[in-house]
């Protein structure tokens, strides 16, 4: 936790005006992920950054997903699941009281391991999901020209852009998670979680996904899960690496660093043994 | 260190080709036997109703009670059998799925275990409970509201009146129809609205969507052909229902879509219910016609069923 602790801690925000689409920073303070009375995730304290790409690594189990889905307050939907500590978003709680988990979620985004279009929308009903909510009415053209430009971010547009009334279950794998995608910065969020995106896909749909990762990282702070490796060194710029000690332990943050510094000369013994695939 | 066991890697044993086993031959015999049972015993009935039906389809039309004919006899009938199943049906089905809705997303896990048990159980009420409840409770305790809606909606012809002052109405039987056939709705709506995929609920709420939007967004869509496959089943639930139907509602026989006064049509089971022991000859003949075309009736409404729900199938993949 060295490189992303430089810059100093800003004052507290007031009360602030939203504004939507800008790239925010994260700092999580003392994080303790619980599944009932089993604690899952001990004692995260991080700073992810804006309009930088951080990638978490480590093996199965040891709470990367659950943490990644603490940010935005996914976690607590499942049953018994709660968590201590703090995630300030630019300085807000998103865990205080008066924060209501259904903005939480619209600030920050999220793209899931399998891709899973909403199979009885269109390509554009799927891509415009996120804009209907909440009782907002959007003219219609103007609907047209955020779709369009989510899509053209997704570099899903040339492929679909005849196709836009199709269902977007009869596009291929990786098209259907470049799609997600679209769906999900469609609402201009501040932050973008991605939870293994590329898990599901062949390598030429990765490759494609960890391009649009590098364009994406210019307008959205982007906190990506995955097992590949190679991926963490490909696309992220910062890397963190959770590790648990047994079976029943909880998973903790071994380190977090540049990614080059990770990959190459890593602080800790236990992340130069992951990175360098000697286990244990 | 990459461990593999000894026993893993050998291939589980291959079946031998063109040899069945006994347990195996009994088993395809009873599954075959079965099926043909049953649609002998379709056929049977079907075959049943049609020969004893035939005297009274081919009978002059002043034998037939009524003199005026068969079809005029038993089309009253079939328009009450009709309405009151249609009144149960709308009545029930918004309540089914918000029912199943609240057990599935809403309600607290020991909350919604025990209140899909109780809404199961009320499946398990014999209807001729049901028909004393709507004559002795139902009825009287609606009897100022139709009294209300004869009065200010009279304009509407259901609610043209004048109100019966016994509650033995269309309008009554509707209800308790619809409290019989909620627990099949809520039950086949339920399982369904539980087995939304969990990642597509995610991307909803991920979205910043709530709850209820979420609920209109994923779950909904995902169960539209069981609560249409669900509704369905109650409709043939409703459309056969006798005991209940008979007990409650006050008949006088004519065509009248008016739901709130003492002159009903009855409907073909509950007619044959209540005519079948004083008959003789010929008018037999005409109440199992009369149940022909109650049986036509709930065949089409099941066959329709699996249309929608086969073209549905059709329409995700």
């Amino acid at each position: 936790m060295t490189a992303a602790a430089a810059d100093p801690v800003p004052a507290k925000n007031g009360p602030t005006v939203r504004t939507t689409g800008v790239a925010k920073r994260i700092d999580v303070a003392d994080l303790n992920i619980y599944y009932g009375a089993f604690l899952a995730v001990k004692d995260v304290t991080m700073r992810i950054q804006p309009n930088k790409v951080t990638a978490l690594i480590g093996s199965s189990g040891c709470g990367k997903s659950t943490f990644l889905r603490s940010l935005n307050r996914m976690h607590e939907l499942i049953p018994g699941a709660s968590v201590e500590g703090s995630v300030l978003l630019d300085g807000r709680d998103i865990y205080s009281p008066s924060m209501d988990p259904v903005s939480v979620r619209r600030q920050i985004g999220m793209v899931f391991q399998s891709p899973n279009p909403f199979p009885t929308m269109s390509v554009y009903d799927n891509t415009a999901a996120g804009l209907k909510l909440n009782s907002k009415r959007m003219k219609r053209d103007q609907m047209d020209a955020i779709v369009e430009k989510a899509l053209r971010g997704a570099h899903l547009w040339d492929e679909v852009k005849d196709r836009l009334d199709k269902p977007g279950s009869g596009l291929s794998g990786g098209q259907q998670q470049r799609l997600c995608i679209a769906r999900a910065t469609a609402v201009e969020p501040d932050v973008l979680l991605m939870d293994e995106p590329c898990s599901a896909l062949d390598p030429i749909a990765t490759l494609a996904i960890e391009d649009l990762i590098e364009e994406l990282k210019q307008k959205f702070t982007i906190v990506i899960v995955t097992h590949n490796m190679q991926q963490a060194a490909r696309a992220s710029d910062i890397t963190g690496f959770f590790n648990i000690g047994q079976s029943g332990d909880p998973g903790i943050l071994i380190e977090l660093d540049e990614t080059d510094k990770i990959f190459s000369n890593p602080a800790h013994k236990e992340t130069e043994d992951y990175v360098s695939g000697r286990f244990g | 260190m990459k461990q593999t066991s000894p026993t893993a890697s050998v291939p589980g044993e291959p079946a031998k080709p063109g040899t069945h086993g006994v347990g195996d031959r009994i088993f395809s015999g009873l599954a075959i036997g079965s099926g043909v049972f049953i649609l002998a015993l379709l056929a049977g009935v079907a075959i049943f109703l049609l020969i004893e039906a035939w005297p009274a389809i081919t009978a002059s039309s002043d034998e037939i009670p009524g003199g005026d004919g068969l079809v005029s006899y038993i089309a009253p009938l079939a328009f009450g059998t009709v309405l009151a199943a249609t009144l149960a049906i709308i009545l029930a089905v918004p309540m089914a799925v918000a029912v199943a809705l609240f057990i599935s997303h809403f309600a607290p896990r020991r909350v919604a275990d025990t209140l899909s048990y109780l809404v199961d159980l009320l499946a398990a009420i014999p209807s001729i409970i049901y028909g004393l409840w709507g004559i002795a409770v139902l009825g009287p305790a609606l009897v100022p509201l139709t009294e209300w809606l004869a009065d200010n909606l009279g304009f509407i012809p259901f609610f043209e009146g004048p109100a019966s002052t016994t509650g033995r109405t269309m309008l009554v039987a509707g209800v308790v129809l619809a409290v019989m056939i909620l627990p099949i709705v809520s039950a086949v709506a339920r399982e369904v609205f539980t087995q939304t995929p969990r990642g597509l609920q995610e991307s909803a709420l991920a979205l910043g969507a709530t709850r209820w939007e979420m609920i209109r967004m994923v779950v909904l869509p995902f169960g539209k052909s069981a609560v249409v496959a669900g509704s369905m089943l109650g409709l043939g639930r409703a459309l056969g229902e006798t005991m209940a139907v008979t007990i409650i509602l006050s008949v006088s026989g004519g065509v009248t879509f008016n739901l709130i006064s003492s002159d009903n049509p009855s409907t073909i089971a509950a007619n044959i219910a209540l005519d079948f022991p004083e008959s003789s000859g010929l008018d037999i003949n005409v109440l199992i016609a009369s149940g022909l075309v109650l049986f036509a009736i709930t065949l089409a409404v099941n066959m329709l069923a699996r249309a929608v729900i086969e073209r549905q199938k059709l329409d995700e993949s």
